[in-house]
């Protein structure tokens, strides 16, 4: 009996890879992660591959570690697989022809993803694979979850039968991320379909003393390209291999592949040619075209290296005379994509060699589907029109408006080949409501529990808080083909009424649709309620309107904000997917299944939402009334013009809409877009009492969304305040006469509570109140939205140069230059960002890891890094993971070259600017902000002195004028970067003596891609790749940084001591030399209430696990010990700090006595360093020793 | 010197037993207190309450980031063996059954009725020879009468007496209306034993934070008189065992214990102070005094200064009260 499973392919090639290998090197990388982080769980449960071992898994600090091991593992004649996607598979180029230069059977398995040029794009496409085609791997592609898991399977047998190692891919998000009920291959097929003796033979060829040989010899002209050539045969033998390898396979498993696979009329005129996902909704498109008589047929390209020419034309009708070859990929200056060159050159050469057996057909080429992009019906129409045009384009686009070089087709957007047999179901739904988990239970429920089949996807925004998701699911009789989003559901459920407002979410209703509204009003109050767009698609569609006040029910049945049980019962009451008592009682049992391991209390409360959901959904009576305003602007009018063409369009969730010509060619965007985007996703915010607040300014420091800020200003100003506008009297001696206030940004702030957590002062009369106090939006959203117009607007920005930028509360008057970032609630890492360019904004260039600080830091539509009214603010560039620090390096050095240049033109120029003002210039002490004020109106003089001078010189000095004002460079990353992946360019920048400083947001693991264990990840935690919890201490980056003696070296956490924090980054932006700042950030991925993390964070420190220390080598030479400790011994358990925190906690769970020894590990460790800190901070250098730092800076 | 008791079904040497507290749940303590002659253990308390909270709160800080954003679609291994629930407790009863030779008693603390279900079926299956019950709860709900709370408390002991077949005790609060009724209505739903009283943890108030503070105070002998009385009030008047609990520091007090009727007494704080050592001289010291005043066994004198043979029966009810106050005047 067959046996069926439904989950992801990620899930699916991971199994078959973990059970024919006996070592898998890994490193996360999205989409493939999820592979890695199964071969892990695969490993700590013993699981077992067909051989009965227990593959063993190790992380690397790169995608270059993990192929070197790969390598290595295999070169000693042990199985090995590896999985990667994007730059991860850049990053194994150099292994990779190594590998299949020494003729070694590998299989990696890649969730193929765009490569970050204009911009990084976590999404799906080939041009990761096109990138390494040619370096002697074969290439295998699925189209599917069930052939990806087929064809990983297909491809281990085959390496090992070919000794020519295999890159197997499939679409990154749309295939690795899709779930589908699929047929699961057993062990005894894997053991039917590799060769004993290939696996044998292989163990025969490994390295060994007791055999030895030589590998890897260099050559010499005599020898290199005749030994190049000798590997000929076994390259050639491949598609045999793998034909023979997919024929065993069919007989096992009754699933039979080809090479190339056809579809389509056997008289077909017109046929497409095309690689993994996109040939699904090709072969489905021509199913349906050819139903209604169409010559239209489809080749599906399995075996794409080595590329076999005789296999192709063998697979195409005899009768073709037109063909478009799609290509999933990019290459800029290329005469075409990839394999429409190679269709191109087979046919070509089978031509001019008399072995084509039809007349040489008209070949064009495309572009599709790239990052993801979606491709549907109604694009493949699209092409088969294309190739029925008399003079169609050579070269083309399909799925985009292309209209600077008019390459795309136009296509029809209502074209659908749905089956009516199909259920499809949209759901929206908010990040943290449970939607998409509950979707997922769905598919389960239906895929395993009945003879249905099931496909879910789900899209997410680019906002780490509150994004909006939206599942794709279909239900059908038969296995669905259909690798594209829904555009005319029967169920669409909104489980967020607010959506309304912002997005046309019954956009992808089908007319006659049931649609299922979460709202907090009656159903007979409800469609008044229901913004005019929304009701004019119900009454235009004719949609079945029911609703539910699933927050209310959720509450009731002690879920907190978990709406997905509610909405789910709902989805199975009125859907008709199932019986109703059916899907009760299958929603019961996976509830149990999921949430047994939670708790009974978390099983308790699910079954009562289930319960009462289905006694408060209710339909609804649609009057049609279609009066009311119509939805207002996605931004105001006073946006600038950009933001309205264009990010409004992508905020809308319209992007898809915008032609070539809207955007930006080289990836250049504006700055300053968050604070267009009002998202308002907090259901409570602060609200602040004026009468209870010491003006410490401490909520402010914190907030991680710049979203409470604080200003004093002259009493005078208040005469236009709005009503409810509120204030004191400032506190500070210094500035008396004026008033203080503390305001909210209602629509920005994120309800994450570490302001009201951090608030040290108390209501006297009501100990539970403090001086800022969290209250419901709808209570006081209109009013902080006038309020804070007014405090932005209305009230002017402190004078910096008044401010001493070194005390907390002072510095916090200092305008932020970022904000409102999509950053979890609660984050950890953005207190750090604000506070820098609080500091140092008006000047500063970032150079941003990939990682979570660069998708809060740029992911589009709208970016947080802000500017100042002057139009001056941070300058900010992520180039990729690994390249960081030297990639911030070169604007250090492009910045001082710029800033030479200039110096050497105002000697140059000096007798027409006059010698006292040049003098000032190059002379100035910029090391405050008054000096630096001061040098900027010097420029500003220098500028109207040489603005009507027409020398080139002059011009010149133009261009580079603002350079004389000290820029400050930070290298901004998180802990994946500078302990492991970007350590050794870290290493090599700090040992520069440049003047850069390096911020490390350091999380102790990888949170960008979902909590994999980095070398800064603590003894004692659990992480993906760590499950068991981590054995060993983290690196101690600080104390490698020191030995250079010239680095200015900072550990801070602010939750122990703002002041310290602010001094550090003071300091090391001040000292003329590399420096580093390694600041302790909260993460979500600790587990924990993020609201508490700054009170976490003193607990850390307290323990002595985060030892706070500045080491400035400017101390050396005043004879004091350049090391300075800035926390006390420890004197709180380590296993208290570890308790509040499930990444430990699930370890004490788990085992006890391993938590116990890890904890007093832990305690040991934290000793141990507190002592070696203590002796070094007690050493004085003699003064002779001073470090010296490079010069060549603009200060 | 006979000194040989039963509790809960259970033979013990002698009547001083290591209450729930830390030392009783760690398996090497639990060895010294075995070395030192505990006859029994008895441990912490299961609160449902904690497993409940733990779980609240790992399922917002876990579950509720899940899902959120395509790249990391979760934050934390999910590793088969991770529960949570009552299993380190469970499993601590194991390891204490392995590590001594003497019986172990588990206790719990239920807030709802599945949890007053589920747990003591769960404890007995992990090899626990008797149950505490700790009815560890206040009322502060003003629309819930006495009777209201005492029918909750009652059905509370109902339900985790008919899951299981081991001896059951009853550890109740001071804070009852009648505590012989109340006592009564427990013998009728089969349980063997109530343990006079827990010990509440007093709020304290931190005047310059304006906070609660929690506070952990170690009993001393003055928390004896209140148990004394009320064991001497019920000696005669139930048939349940009775164990003392709160206030045994020296061997007198264990006397004064058994004279009022107590069938055991339990020791925690005295070694905490002390160490795992004390309780041998309790026992050591109880011998002493039994064998200079001339008793063979403990029967001979448990219960003799109950309020029923008691020669001033008046002075352990009301009129004790009015007698101190008055001695108060007349000071």
């Amino acid at each position: 009996m067959k046996k069926h499973a439904t989950l992801e392919a990620n899930e699916a090639v991971s199994s078959v890879a973990c059970r024919l290998s006996e070592t898998i090197a890994i490193y996360p990388i999205t989409p493939s992660s999820p592979m890695s982080e199964l071969a892990d769980v695969f490993e700590s449960r013993g699981q077992k591959n067909i051989w009965g071992a227990t593959p063993r898994v190790i992380e690397m600090q790169s995608e270059g570690g993990a192929s070197a091991v790969c390598h290595g593992t295999l070169q000693a004649g042990c199985l090995s697989t590896t999985f990667t996607s994007s730059q991860g598979l850049l990053l194994m180029i150099p292994a990779m022809y190594k590998i299949a230069g020494e003729l070694t059977p590998f299989v990696m398995h890649v969730a193929a993803r765009s490569l970050a040029t204009h911009a990084l794009s976590i999404f799906g496409d080939h041009q990761d694979v096109m990138a390494v085609r040619q370096t002697g791997f074969a290439l295998l592609a699925s189209a599917s979850v069930q052939e990806a898991q087929d064809m990983a399977a297909i491809a281990h047998a085959a390496t090992l039968s070919s000794r020519v190692p295999f890159l197997h891919f499939f679409d990154g998000f749309r295939t690795s991320h899709e779930v589908q009920k699929i047929e699961t291959v057993a062990d005894d097929v894997l053991r039917g379909l590799v060769n004993e003796q290939d696996r044998l033979d292989f163990y025969r060829r490994g390295l060994t003393p007791d055999a030895p040989t030589v590998r890897g010899t260099a050559m010499n002209p005599d020898a290199h390209f005749q030994a190049r050539e000798a590997c000929n045969l076994y390259h050639e033998a491949v598609p045999a291999k793998v034909q023979a390898t997919m024929d065993r396979f069919a007989k096992l498993t009754g699933r039979h592949y080809h090479l190339f696979d056809y579809t389509g009329a056997p008289d077909a005129e017109k046929v497409i040619i095309i690689m993994a996902s996109g040939g699904e909704t090709v072969d489905e498109t021509v199913k349906h075209l050819t139903a209604r008589g169409e010559k239209v047929g489809v080749v599906r390209v399995r075996l794409y290296r080595p590329f076999d020419q005789a296999a192709l034309l063998a697979a195409l009708p005899q009768t073709v005379k037109s063909i478009a070859v799609l290509d999933r990929t990019k290459e800029p200056g290329a005469p075409a994509e990839p394999l429409h060159l190679d269709v191109s050159s087979a046919l070509a050469e089978a031509n001019e060699t008399g072995q084509l057996p039809f007349p040489m057909p008209r070949i064009i080429g495309g572009r599709y589907g790239i990052s993801s992009k979606e491709f549907t019906p109604g694009m493949v129409k699209a092409v088969y029109d294309e190739l029925g045009k008399i003079s169609p384009k050579r070269r083309f686009t399909v799925g985009i408006e292309d209209d600077v070089t008019h390459l795309s087709l136009e296509y029809d957007r209502s074209f659908s080949i749905e089956s009516e047999e199909v259920v499809r179901a949209v759901f929206w739904g908010l990040g943290s409501d449970g939607t998409v988990g509950a979707n997922r239970n769905s598919i389960k429920i239906i895929g395993e529990e009945t003879d249905h089949f099931a496909q879910g996807y789900f899209v997410f925004d680019s906002k780490k808080s509150g994004g909006v998701t939206v599942s794709h699911l279909r239900f059908g009789p038969d296995r669905i083909r259909a690798p594209y989003l829904i555009s005319s559901a029967s169920f669409v459920a909104c489980h967020q009424f607010g959506f309304l407002e912002k997005y046309d979410v019954f956009d992808c209703a089908a007319p006659g649709a049931t649609i299922l509204l979460n709202a907090p009003y009656a159903p007979d109050k409800l469609w008044e309620k229901i913004p005019l767009e929304a009701r004019q698609a119900i009454v235009g569609k004719k949609l079945r309107v029911y609703t539910i006040n699933a927050f209310e029910v959720a509450r009731e049945a002690g879920m907190g904000g978990r709406i997905n049980t509610v909405m789910q019962t709902c989805f199975f009451a009125i859907s008709g997917v199932l019986s109703r008592d059916e899907a009760i009682q299958k929603i019961q049992d996976a509830i149990r299944k999921t949430y047994s391991k939670k708790g009974d209390e978390v099983v308790r409360r699910n079954f009562a939402a289930v319960d009462m959901s289905l006694q408060h959904l209710h339909e609804v009576p649609v009057p049609g009334t279609l009066e009311g305003e119509p939805r207002a602007a996605t931004v105001p009018d006073d946006a600038p013009d950009f933001v309205k063409r264009v990010t409004a369009v992508m905020m809308a969730g319209k992007g898809d809409l915008l032609p070539v010509s809207a955007f930006p060619p080289d990836g250049v965007w504006p700055t300053d877009t968050t604070r267009w985007e009002k998202r308002a996703i907090a259901r409570e915010i602060p609200a602040w009492d004026p009468d209870v607040c010491i003006q410490c300014n401490k909520c402010v420091l914190v907030c991680p969304h710049s979203a409470i800020r604080a200003k004093f200003y002259d009493n005078h100003h208040l005469g236009d305040a709005p009503g409810t506008f509120k204030s004191a009297d400032f506190k500070m001696r210094d500035f008396p006469g004026t008033s203080y206030t503390i305001q909210i940004a209602p629509e920005d702030c994120t309800g994450c509570k570490l302001c009201t957590q951090v608030c040290p002062a108390k209501n006297r009369q009501q100990p539970k109140l403090k001086a800022i106090n969290m209250t419901p939006l709808p209570e006081i959203r209109a009013a902080e939205v006038e309020n804070y117009e007014f405090f932005l607007n209305a009230l002017p920005d402190p004078d910096r140069s008044k401010l001493n930028h070194g005390e907390v509360k002072s510095s916090q008057f200092l305008r932020p230059l970022f904000e409102y970032s999509g950053a979890c609630a609660g984050c950890g890492e953005t207190p750090y960002i604000k506070l820098l360019t609080q500091l140092f904004g008006d000047r500063v260039l970032v150079a941003n890891a990939t990682g979570c600080s660069s998708i809060y830091g740029g992911n589009l539509p709208t970016t947080p890094y802000a500017k100042n009214s002057d139009g001056r603010g941070p300058a900010w560039a992520n180039s990729l993971f690994e390249d960081n620090a030297e990639f911030g390096f070169g604007m250090r050095f492009a910045v001082d070259q710029k800033n030479e240049a200039a110096r050497g033109l105002l000697a140059d120029l000096a007798p027409h600017i006059g010698d006292e003002l040049v003098r000032d210039l190059l002379e100035a002490d910029q090391s405050d902000e008054a000096g630096i004020e001061a040098q900027r109106a010097r420029v500003s003089a220098l500028k109207d002195k040489i603005a009507h001078c027409s020398s080139t010189k002059a011009g010149a000095l133009r261009l580079l004028a603002d350079y004389l004002v000290r820029k400050s460079v930070w290298i901004v990353g998180g802990d994946g970067w500078a302990y492991d992946i970007g350590y050794g360019g870290l290493d090599h920048v700090l040992a520069q003596g440049r003047d850069v400083n390096v911020l490390v947001l350091d999380t102790q693991v990888y949170s960008n891609t979902g909590g994999q264990a980095s070398k800064a990840t603590p003894i004692g935690a659990a992480a993906k790749f760590a499950a068991a919890g981590k054995g060993s201490a983290p690196k101690e980056l600080g104390l490698m940084a020191m030995q250079y003696g010239n680095v200015y070296v900072a550990r801070v956490a602010m939750g122990a001591k703002d002041s310290q924090v602010v001094k550090a980054m003071r300091e090391a932006e001040a000292w003329n030399g590399p420096s580093l700042i390694i600041a302790y950030s909260h993460c979500i991925a600790h587990g924990f209430d993020l609201s508490l993390g700054m009170d976490q964070q003193k607990l850390l420190v307290d323990s002595g696990l985060w030892t706070l220390f500045r080491y400035d080598p400017r101390r050396i030479s005043e004879g004091k010990p350049p090391l300075i400790l800035d926390s006390k011994e420890p004197k709180v358990k380590t296993a208290d700090f570890m308790r509040n925190e499930t990444r430990f906690r699930m370890i004490e769970k788990m085992n006890p006595q391993r938590f116990k020894d890890l904890a007093d590990q832990a305690q040991e460790s934290a000793k141990h360093r507190w002592k070696l800190l203590e002796q070094m901070a007690a050493i004085h250098f003699p003064e002779e020793t001073v470090v010296t730092t490079t010069p060549g800076n603009d200060a | 010197m006979n000194l040989e008791t039963t509790y809960l079904g259970l033979k013990l040497r002698h009547p001083i037993i290591p209450g729930a507290g830390p030392l009783a749940g760690d398996p090497h303590h639990a060895r010294q207190l075995e070395d030192c002659g505990a006859p029994c253990l008895i441990m912490n308390s299961l609160f449902e309450e904690q497993i409940v909270r733990e779980q609240r709160a790992a399922f917002a800080a876990i579950d509720e980031a899940e899902d959120s954003f395509a790249e990391a679609l979760s934050y934390l291994p999910e590793p088969e063996d991770y529960r949570l629930g009552p299993d380190d407790y469970l499993s601590r009863i194991t390891h204490l059954k392995s590590a001594v030779d003497i019986p172990v008693i588990a206790s719990v603390n239920g807030i709802s009725p599945d949890g007053w279900r589920e747990f003591p079926k769960l404890i007995a299956a992990a090899g626990a020879d008797a149950l505490e019950v700790n009815l560890y709860h206040l009322s502060a709900d003003k629309y819930e009468s006495s009777a209201e709370v005492e029918e909750r408390l009652i059905e509370s002991v109902r339900t985790a007496r008919e899951g299981i077949d081991i001896p059951i005790a009853v550890k109740l609060p001071p804070f009852f209306t009648s505590i012989p009724h109340f006592v009564s209505r427990l013998e009728k739903i089969g349980v063997q034993a109530v343990v006079l009283f827990n010990r509440f943890y007093q709020p304290d108030i931190d005047i310059e934070e304006l906070r609660a503070e929690p506070t952990l105070r170690l009993s001393d002998s003055s928390e004896l008189k209140l148990r004394l009385r009320w064991l001497a009030i019920l000696h005669g008047r139930t048939e349940l065992e009775m164990s003392l609990s709160g206030g045994i520091h020296t061997p007198a007090d264990v006397i004064k214990a058994l004279m009022a009727g107590a069938t055991t007494v339990q020791t925690v704080s005295g070694l905490l102070r002390y160490g795992p050592e004390h309780l041998r001289s309790l026992v050591d010291g109880m011998s002493d005094w039994l064998r200079d005043h001339d008793y063979d066994h403990l029967d001979q004198l448990r219960g003799c200064m109950s309020h029923r043979n008691s020669p001033d029966p008046e002075a352990i009810e009301r009129q004790n009260y009015a007698m101190i106050l008055h001695s108060w005047i007349a000071d």
